[in-house]
């Protein structure tokens, strides 16, 4: 039994596809990573599973209850963390987690018990009765984590929990997000853009482009599965015309991709084809700019499915965002 | 019911913090209430009125002296005297004045011998307030300068004798129910219109959209949290709005209790058409855009400041559905005559019920999802 199963879900604006015929299924206790660049799909599919966005056709059972069918015990089941801030800057942290607790109808008893509970596993206990306009971006953030957890949901939704927070309030994030995991028997789904984070906590990865799902395993096998276990990044000054023809068929070589002067070279052994590369760059006369090699990361899994960096991309007009709506950065469709 | 209350709670506690909002929805309606009182006084005084005497003889000069006693008791007019009629004229056009009393020089001559003697009143039509004021003024002065000395005790002459049912009203006292309602309008306003969107904007009701509640639920709790702010707008008018505009007996409870059922009333229905109105926008620029046009809409159709019954028939139509007409009507009766609540059921009557269509309406409107 899966608690999150999308089967062939898709999402229109007007003309434009935000997500394609998304299928697939989350098991209890995962970690599951959605990757994509900006304008992929990844907060539209979230959107849907959340029940806050419609889909166009297609569905998702969330702990065993249809989005379109039975919204309001889906939103029983699951916490959720949008991309925006939806806490109340005026008030107090003990404040926000009480608001949200009545508002799903946790009782008084309850309340006392979990509360306290919550802001001790998000270390907020002694900033309980601050206003969070005065906490920093990440103590915000561990408070918006604790506010998803208030009724003490199955599923856990994260639109980008770490957009925006300095690298010490990330990792922090990331490792709560971790213990409480554990702690709570949750199973959770994120998105974000920092491809570390997602290689080291996620079980899962789903690579999303264009709204189609470019890739899906885990960030293990994912590796394992483009060519090559090095990644040769270099530039060249007067590089001929077939220069990338020459490229190819270096030894170790199993791929090459070039953008503008820059071609990154997948190696089956990174030192060989270093050596031979760099014979054959001066045997042609061609100057080398810039050299780096390293093994293979997510980020080159994501090149490698995407065919491209995380890029801007023109955004969709959801219903969902006015040109107002405050974001904490990046993110998109 | 506890996630409506919850809604009131957060809205309410935030309300507290904002010492900008509580100063705007309790110390401005007052603001505006001295203001527009003493300001629209209803009494114009003070105006300049250039005097060109080309007679000097005894008739004339008795007519200076009843300009001087007017500037002295009424202050309608402050009479400036001029030489030469050329240089009164320029300074009328140029604004020193507002108008220019001439005497011709035959004046004395004719009054002595019964010639139809006139005198000319040459006044800035521009501003149409101090030019009827003015020629009012000196159209009353004359019957009194033409009056003979002794009455005969016995006319054929038949006079009006005006019989007033209620204590004189000052402006301020008038403007009052038209000022109570508009500070629960601006209250509604800014709860229902500028900080639901706001909050919309900012993504704060995505919050709420992932919580198991209900679209009625939602908007019940948005409607008392914002008519509770605009009651609270309200009361501080019918209080100390009473005490500044002098009406007698302010703080009377029976007077406060009546008046606090309208204030709900009110609240209720301006804040429920505020949420109708809003309900599918997202743009925080609307509500500000649109703020001085509906302000302007309902409050001068509502014969707050004018009597509705004058109004061209277009402007009649936006009076019977404008339900700021009906609790400015139920203000004055209970302000003004501190009638019973019986004389303002139907205005009461008209205030829930539109409350009621334009929560359904609200509710039937709002989108649970982004």
């Amino acid at each position: 039994m899966f608690d999150v199963e999308v089967e062939n879900i898709t999402k229109r604006f007007g003309d434009f596809v935000a997500v394609d015929g998304l299928s697939f299924s989350v098991g209890h206790g995962e970690i599951f990573g959605l990757l994509g660049p900006n304008g992929a799909g990844k907060s539209t599919l979230i959107r849907m599973m959340t029940t806050l966005v419609p889909p166009t056709s297609g569905t998702a059972r969330i702990n065993n209850f249809d989005i379109v069918r039975q919204p309001n015990e889906v939103r029983q089941s699951i916490g959720v963390i949008p991309q925006a801030m939806t806490s109340d800057l005026e008030l107090t942290a003990l404040e926000n987690l009480t608001i949200f607790s009545k508002l799903y109808g946790i009782s008084r008893e309850q309340r006392k018990k979990n509360i306290p509970k919550l802001l001790e596993d998000v270390d907020l206990t002694q900033w309980a009765d601050k206003p969070i306009k005065m906490f920093s971006g990440g103590m915000r953030r561990r408070l918006e984590i604790a506010r998803g957890l208030v009724h003490q949901p199955k599923i856990f939704f994260l639109d980008e929990p770490t957009t925006g927070l300095d690298p010490v309030s990330r990792v922090s994030v990331w490792e709560m997000l971790a213990r409480l995991k554990r702690e709570r028997d949750l199973t959770i789904i994120v998105t974000t853009h920092y491809m570390d984070e997602a290689d080291k906590l996620c079980d899962r990865i789903a690579i999303i482009d264009h709204g189609k799902l470019a890739a899906l395993d885990s960030p293990l096998k994912l590796k394992a599965s483009i060519p090559g276990k090095n990644i040769l990044e270099v530039s060249f000054n007067g590089a001929p015309e077939n220069w990338i023809e020459t490229l190819r068929v270096l030894p170790e070589v199993a791929d090459v991709k070039s953008h503008e002067n820059v071609f990154r070279i997948s190696s089956n052994n990174g030192p060989k084809t270093t050596v031979e590369l760099l014979e054959t760059a001066r045997d042609k006369n061609v100057a080398i700019a810039s050299l780096s090699v390293q093994s293979t990361t997510l980020d080159d899994v994501f090149v490698y499915y995407t065919g491209h960096q995380l890029r801007d991309a023109l955004q969709a007009p959801s219903a969902a965002e006015s040109p107002y709506m405050m974001k904490r950065g990046g993110g998109g469709l | 019911m506890h996630r409506v209350w919850a809604i009131i709670e957060r809205d309410l506690r935030r309300f507290r913090r904002s010492f900008a909002l509580i100063l705007i929805s309790m110390v401005m309606p007052l603001v505006q209430l001295v203001v527009l009182g003493y300001a629209f006084g209803g009494v114009i005084k003070n105006l300049k009125v250039g005097v060109v005497d080309q007679d000097h003889q005894v008739p004339a000069i008795k007519l200076h002296e009843m300009f001087q006693a007017v500037s002295v008791n009424a202050k309608t007019f402050t009479p400036i005297y001029y030489s030469d009629k050329a240089t009164a004229i320029q300074d009328l056009r140029n604004g020193i004045i507002s108008g220019v009393m001439e005497i011709p020089p035959d004046f004395s001559r004719k009054v002595l011998a019964g010639a139809n003697p006139h005198i000319a009143l040459i006044e800035d039509n521009t501003d149409q307030f101090a030019a009827s004021a003015l020629s009012a003024n000196l159209s009353a002065l004359l019957p009194a300068y033409n009056a003979r000395p002794v009455e005969p005790r016995m006319t054929a002459t038949a006079t009006l004798d005006i019989v007033e049912v209620y204590p004189y009203v000052p402006y301020i006292q008038f403007l009052l129910p038209g000022v109570i309602v508009l500070a629960i309008f601006i209250s509604a306003m800014i709860g229902g219109g500028i900080i639901y969107i706001d909050d919309k904007a900012r993504g704060l009701h995505e919050g709420y959209l992932v919580t198991p509640i209900r679209k009625f639920e939602l908007i019940l709790g948005f409607t008392l949290s914002g008519a509770l702010k605009a009651i609270i707008a309200g009361i501080v008018l019918i209080t100390v709005g009473s005490i500044i505009a002098g009406i007698p007996d302010p703080l009377n409870p029976i007077r406060i209790a009546k008046m606090f059922i309208l204030v709900v009333a009110t609240a209720l229905a301006l804040i429920s058409m505020m949420f109708l109105i809003m309900v599918r926008v997202n743009d925080p620029l609307v509500p500000r855009a649109i703020f001085g046009m509906l302000n302007t809409v309902l409050y001068f159709p509502s014969g707050a400041v004018y009597p509705t019954q004058s109004f061209p028939q277009w402007m009649k139509v936006i009076t019977v559905i404008d339900p700021f007409t009906y609790a400015v009507h139920g203000f004055k009766q209970l302000v003004l005559k501190n009638t019973g609540l019986a004389a303002i059921s139907g205005d009461l009557l008209f205030l829930f019920c539109f409350t009621a269509i334009a929560m359904s309406l609200a509710t039937l409107l709002f989108k649970r999802t982004l």
